[in-house]
């Protein structure tokens, strides 16, 4: 076999600028793919860490039916006293679950005694919360971060703070509509200004638990969400399955299920953005190994076609198919072995320049995004497996043709 | 016994829609250690006749027995290991592989072909390039030797198997008189040397003069 190698080694550097530029082109391919692998990773694993960590968490669980009437902000589908109590001593029993909050829900009318607005608030434990969602804090652009909150204090959204034009310290009212149509005010400080984000509650405002209690007129311990941080993300799968699993047989007096639990991607559109991402990595390693395909493809016929008397001479001298085939291929392997190695190279040293180069970008109303762009090993693993097999692929057909060909009309060749 | 036996040897092949018969009932026996020449005009079925006796192209009836084997009834990959084992080829453009070196170029078929071991196929290859009066080249590549060194790398090649045979389809045709006459003169000391078989084609009646038998070809038949 190391023979076939060093022949097809030296073939190989009998035409050095098609055989570079052959490979240029893998290589480009490669770096194309495994660039826009981190590059896409990188601002997907950013935008799913900003939206569970600074809002959903990684999982949820609600009373069944609240999800499909979320744009609304029902009160009468609240968990109720009983049943946030089953979850949390599931949640708590759970070695998985590093964290959980319990929030409620609603809309209410937001006035700054000359102006009215519509508000959607999350009412928080600040505890809780901080931990469930530690990104959160962060986005108080003006106000104490520390805390998060306090009773009677309220965090604007930004949107909500400019077109209303309230400051820090302000006095605000807010009137709710408890779930038995009674109306109820109740004045807040304004604690601190919120950054806006992309996704559902990115926009919200937050107060505390205990003042939507009072504000709602609630008495029970009801609760809309339940927010979950796992210790481990890449064990969302197994702790979803599990929570489900202990929540999902329990059913209400008319036999139907009590809970819903949804993982962040159910609760998300980015999710859907996360998809779209894995889908055009996929069509362009399709494009890659189209490059792959046609370029080795091309070479191999011409190489062939090229060395068709040479074909005749060591199938003369004795040389069987088989080995006729190997050389080819081989050729073709080592084609794609040293395309790929330079691609690879090529890609981790531009990873590591935009690393170093700290660059940064906006998406939608952030600014100032860095793009710390990382590929893991078994993307590069997959991505050379793939080059590689496909030049071995491509090399099958021209080789085949090699190895078939008959040695006297091979030998007559000009 | 003899090295090769032919009886009745025939080869038709299909012009578009027309048979042509290239070898007719061709008859003949050639011993060991002969120096064989088949000679005869343009078309007269020399290199078809060649090809048949070096498991090239199987004839399309009759019998031939070359080295004790029936070599009509070998397939594809028995034929290709047939031919390693005991038969060297010389061509009339020597065929030499461009990115081997000379010394590798003789080395081929015993690497390639045989799988000897390095130590074995390396004296082996030696003592062959130093045999045929190039041993000084083996460094070099093809492009960087004249016509009639090339023509010596190809009888090494040839004759480094311990072929029983090495068939030469028009030998000579590239090379000037004199070198012509060095590479008739070196395949008969090899021949003397080894004990091999040398079959060459040619229609050069200069050349045909070296040969000790000698087959006439005409339209196919043997004269």
């Amino acid at each position: 076999m190391f023979n076939i190698f060093k022949l097809a080694t030296r073939n190989l550097q009998r035409y050095r600028r098609r055989t570079l530029l052959t490979s240029m082109l893998i290589t480009l391919g490669v770096v194309a793919v495994l660039l826009f692998i981190s590059v896409s990773g990188s601002f997907k694993a950013m935008m799913i860490g900003q939206i569970t960590d600074s809002m959903l968490g990684h999982i949820q669980v609600h009373r069944k039916g609240y999800l499909a009437s979320i744009d609304s902000l029902p009160l009468d589908r609240n968990l109720k006293g009983k049943q946030v109590a089953i979850v949390k001593e599931i949640l708590d029993n759970n070695e998985a679950v590093e964290a959980y909050s319990m929030r409620i829900k609603l809309g209410a009318m937001f006035s700054n005694f000359t102006e009215t607005t519509n508000i959607r608030l999350n009412a928080v434990n600040p505890a809780q919360e901080m931990q469930t969602v530690p990104m959160l804090a962060d986005r108080i652009i003006k106000g104490k971060k520390k805390g998060l909150l306090e009773k009677g204090e309220i965090l604007v959204p930004e949107l909500i703070a400019k077109g209303m034009k309230v400051k820090i310290g302000d006095t605000i009212v807010l009137v709710a509509t408890n779930k038995d149509g009674s109306v109820n005010g109740q004045p807040f400080i304004v604690r601190g200004i919120l950054e806006g984000i992309s996704g559902p509650g990115g926009r919200d405002g937050f107060i505390h638990l205990h003042d939507a209690r009072t504000l709602l007129r609630i008495e029970d311990k009801e609760i809309s969400e339940i927010a979950i941080r796992l210790k481990n993300m890449d064990l969302l799968d197994k702790t979803f399955a599990g929570i489900k699993g202990q929540l999902g047989p329990i059913k209400n007096k008319m036999g139907k299920p009590v809970f819903e639990v949804h993982t962040w991607q159910k609760l998300t559109p980015f999710f859907n953005i996360a998809r779209m991402i894995d889908l055009m990595t996929f069509f362009i390693k399709i494009m890659l190994v189209a490059i792959v395909l046609v370029s080795i493809m091309n070479v191999m016929i011409m190489a062939v076609y090229e060395r068709i008397n040479e074909i005749g001479t060591i199938a003369a001298i004795g040389t069987v198919p088989n080995k006729i085939l190997s050389l080819f291929v081989v050729e073709g392997f080592l084609l794609g072995v040293f395309g790929t190695f330079i691609g690879v190279v090529t890609s981790l040293a531009a990873i590591a320049w935009m690393n170093a180069a700290q660059i940064n970008f906006d998406f939608g109303r952030q600014k100032g995004l860095l793009l710390s762009p990382t590929i893991g090993a078994g993307d590069i693993i997959t991505v050379a497996v793939i080059v590689i097999a496909i030049a071995v692929l491509a090399s099958l057909q021209p080789a085949w043709k090699a190895a078939r060909m008959d040695p006297i009309t091979a030998l007559r060749h000009v | 016994m003899p090295l090769i036996t032919a009886r009745q040897l025939e080869k038709t092949y299909l012009a578009g829609d027309i048979k042509v018969k290239a070898i007719q009932g061709v008859n003949f026996t050639i011993e060991p250690a002969s120096f064989v020449s088949f000679v005869g005009p343009s078309g007269s079925g020399k290199s078809t006749l060649l090809n048949m006796i070096g498991c090239l192209d199987p004839p399309s009836s009759g019998d031939l027995q070359v080295a004790g084997q029936d070599t009509t009834r070998l397939n594809r990959k028995q034929a290709a290991l047939f031919r390693g084992e005991h038969i060297g080829f010389v061509f009339q453009d020597f065929n030499l592989i461009p990115v081997l070196t000379v010394f590798e170029n003789v080395e081929y078929p015993l690497q390639m072909v045989l799988n000897w071991p390095k130590e074995k196929r390396q004296n082996r290859v030696r003592e062959l390039l130093k045999a045929v009066g190039v041993g000084d080249q083996g460094d070099k590549y093809p492009n960087q030797i004249s016509g009639g060194q090339k023509q010596r790398v190809a009888v090494a090649r040839a004759l480094v198997t311990n072929a029983r045979l090495v068939l030469a389809d028009e030998p000579t045709a590239n090379l000037d008189r004199k070198t012509a006459n060095r590479i008739i003169g070196l395949m008969k000391e090899m021949r003397d040397e080894f004990g091999t078989t040398f079959i060459f084609s040619t229609h050069d009646p200069k050349v045909v003069g070296n040969a000790e038998t000698i087959f006439t070809l005409e339209d196919g038949k043997l004269l």
